[in-house]
């Protein structure tokens, strides 16, 4: 039972990272495919995160989990901040 | 490195499907990293390779039941960061 | 149908390896190669934990991805003007190229199909395991690489410590960067003590789980390298005076440990039974330092002249 929940979490996050990669891909310009891209951090790897921590062995196993996930939150978060500026500044130059 | 139960399992064929789904995935964003046209957006695919291995990372080592995995994804995420920072200070007039 | 499965994820991971090792190579575009190298390496260390390789896909995250990735994109900014690459200019030189690339190819396959031929037999696996208890760490790999192959992670960290003085010898550090934003500044103030703790994790865990004074060493550089990237200037080293010092402290430890064991008969590099996991982790720390020093300078691109850690505040200084 617990397996097939965290198996349709993983499924759903990895739908999260398509979506993400979609859009990467399809939309028009820098600035909205960062958007794109966040969600794909987000959800995406949150839900994989999740899941994954239901099967784990042990509960410690499952906290390092959750610290990963929160360590790329906050390091994309940024990241993304950083790109958006130095693509704004760049554009300004041209 | 011992393969747990799972590998064989229904639940590790579940999410050997969910691997290879998720590279597919990536592979797609490669290709923004093939077009560009800029560099950021180059290094928006990088960062999106980024978080998919640690998913990838993550799944691999739930299935092989091998935690040193989650060492690897944990510096890939650091290092992520580390690049986006380096690519990002490329500031040739500012300083 | 696992088989089936696991095949096409190995067909799909060399194939987009291939793809993007090809495109990085062959583009004429500076920035998109260099792009492309760092997303190579990021894919390579996944190629890595496939394979079952912790230890590799470490290192190939934390060097090949990270650090090279810093190194090639510094390399950039001090040369704007050849972002487009000219073109090839001797026919001759291309075709010698060619031919010693396809020579090299062969080479590499024969080697591949012996190795693939060999089966039963003598291998490193089986011998490592056999002898694992004798060399004062449970991880194998660095079994290998701190008591079994000792002498060769010697020459190695020889290897890097020249490599820095050619370095060094180019001339003084590329000039540095000014004041960060907010964002950036933030993330560097996090980041660095996180990196660090981490490099510290990876050189103790070393011993029994994947880990390492490479990675450690690595890891450390990368939380210089943002240092550097956030203004100060030196990158977090200390002095000139100090960092030769800590520079040197690999190779010297090593080999001092190494002397000091033949002087006393039992030869060099032999470890004494119950000192082999003492002495490994203390070699290890050194060539930690040793190596986050080198690569931390290599960065830099050598001695920088501010003489203080405090960020570089002049705007735009060029020097």
């Amino acid at each position: 039972m617990i397996d097939f929940i965290a198996i349709v979490l993983i499924v759903t996050g990895i739908g999260f990272f398509a979506v993400g990669s979609i859009g990467l891909l399809r939309l028009p310009d820098l600035h909205s495919r960062l958007h794109a891209l966040t969600k794909a951090d987000n959800l995406g790897l949150g839900l994989v995160t999740l899941g994954t921590a239901l099967l784990a062995g042990s509960l410690a196993t499952a906290i390092k989990l959750l610290l990963i996930w929160l360590l790329v939150l906050a390091a994309s978060a940024a990241s993304a901040n950083l790109i958006a500026r130095h693509a704004l500044e760049r554009g300004d130059e041209r | 490195m011992n393969d747990s139960g799972l590998v064989n399992s229904l639940t590790g064929s579940a999410i050997t499907i969910c691997v290879l789904a998720l590279l597919v995935t990536l592979m797609l964003g490669l290709v923004r990293a093939l077009q560009g046209p800029s560099l950021e957006d180059r290094l928006a695919a990088v960062l999106l390779l980024g978080t998919g291995g640690v998913a990838f990372l993550l799944l691999l080592a739930v299935l092989w039941s091998a935690p040193a995995l989650l060492d690897v994804a944990l510096l890939l995420a650091l290092l992520a960061a580390v690049v986006a920072a380096a690519m990002t200070r490329q500031e040739s007039r500012r300083d | 149908m696992n088989a089936l499965l696991w095949t096409l994820l190995d067909l799909l991971l060399a194939a987009m390896l291939l793809g993007l090792g090809w495109a990085a190579v062959a583009t004429r575009d500076l920035k998109r190669g260099v792009a492309l190298f760092i997303a190579f390496g990021l894919l390579l260390a996944l190629a890595w934990a496939r394979l079952r390789a912790p230890d590799l896909a470490l290192a190939e995250a934390a060097i090949g991805a990270g650090l090279a990735g810093a190194l090639l994109l510094a390399a950039l900014r001090d040369e704007p003007r050849h972002e487009k690459l000219a073109a090839a200019h001797s026919r001759a030189g291309l075709w010698t190229l060619n031919l010693l690339s396809v020579l090299l190819a062969v080479v590499v396959a024969w080697a591949l199909l012996c190795a693939l031929e060999m089966g039963e037999g003598l291998r490193l696996a089986g011998a490592v395991t056999d002898h694992i208890g004798q060399s004062g760490v449970s991880n194998p790999v660095t079994a290998v690489l701190l008591n079994f192959r000792a002498y060769d992670t010697l020459l190695e960290l020889a290897v890097i410590l020249s490599a820095v003085l050619g370095v060094l010898a180019l001339g003084p550090a590329r000039r540095g960067y000014g004041l960060p934003g907010p964002v950036l500044g933030g993330l560097i103030r996090w980041l660095v003590p996180l990196l660090i703790v981490t490099a510290g994790y990876l050189l103790w865990v070393g011993a029994h789980a994947p880990g390492g004074a490479f990675q450690a060493g690595a890891t450390l550089a990368a939380a210089a390298v943002l240092l550097r990237l956030g203004g100060v200037d030196r990158a977090g080293l200390p002095a000139a005076a100090v960092s030769r010092w800590l520079l040197a402290a690999g190779l010297l430890v090593f080999l001092g440990v190494g002397l000091s064991l033949a002087g006393l008969g039992y030869g060099f590099l032999q470890y004494p039974a119950g000192l082999a996991g003492g002495l490994i982790l203390v070699i290890e720390s050194a060539a930690t330092l040793s190596i986050a020093v080198a690569l931390a300078l290599a960065y830099v691109g050598g001695w920088s002249r501010s003489g203080s850690t405090q960020p570089d505040s002049t705007q735009g200084g060029s020097h």
